[in-house]
């Protein structure tokens, strides 16, 4: 099995980079800066939800993965076509 | 022995994660911090699904982790090309030490259209080639 330090410093690690990017989420100063945080943040948590899929040993989360890259996919092109269509020129 | 594989491959795969947030905190810009957290995001979270693969073993697992990452590695440059598209032309500020900004010489903003830098070759008809292609550019 897995050493359990290995798997909470993975943790760690993916837990900070959401932290950092939810920074850059909440003060960004505009709309296209808080689309790509959003969009690093949906990339991490499929990272640890692989790493989780490996902790416990159930194979059926890499489905729910799966799903949120093709949700945060679709976020991405939504918002950019938000964006090309006349949204807030700045906000 | 194959734990220190997977060990391997998850911590670097974590550490190329922090190494995207921590881009996207520092640069200065829009595009810069998409380079940061478009490319490196990707391989951090592809890494670890590597380590999924070599975790399980088995071959439903190994599909479903390859899927992940020929979906994320197709994706994300689609997706960092369009946001990019958009808040280029949404007007967001560049960086003050960007050196050159070529789009914005060539580029028409109000009918989006790009011009090449060879209009002048031609010898006559030019300006009616224009105006058809902005018309069939909108």
């Amino acid at each position: 099995m897995i050493n359990p330090f290995v798997i909470n410093l993975v943790y760690l690690l993916l837990s900070l980079s959401i932290l950092l990017s939810f920074i850059r989420l909440a003060k960004g100063p505009s709309l296209p800066d808080r689309v790509v945080a959003l969009e690093l943040i949906a990339t991490m948590v499929v990272a640890i939800i692989g790493v989780h899929a490996i902790d416990t040993g159930v194979a059926s989360f890499l489905d729910i993965a799966i799903v949120l890259a093709l949700t945060a996919f679709l976020a991405a092109i939504g918002f950019a076509r938000f964006l090309e269509r006349g949204g807030p020129r700045d906000d | 022995m194959i734990e220190i594989l997977v060990s391997i491959f998850m911590l670097s795969g974590a550490s190329l994660g922090l190494l995207a947030a921590i881009g996207i905190i520092r640069l200065p810009d829009l595009l810069t911090r998409m380079h940061a957290s478009t490319k490196s995001g990707a391989l951090g979270t592809s890494l670890i699904m590597v380590g999924v693969m070599l975790a399980f073993l088995e071959p439903v697992v190994t599909f479903r982790a390859f899927a992940i990452i020929m979906f994320i590695m197709i994706t994300s440059p689609v997706a960092a090309h369009v946001i990019a598209r958009a808040g280029y032309f949404v007007g967001v500020s560049l960086w003050d030490g960007t050196v050159k900004d070529m789009l914005k010489e060539s580029y028409d903003a109000d009918s989006h259209y790009l011009r090449s830098g060879f209009e002048g070759m031609e010898d006559n008809g030019e300006s009616d080639d224009m105006d058809k292609s902005e018309d069939s550019a909108r």
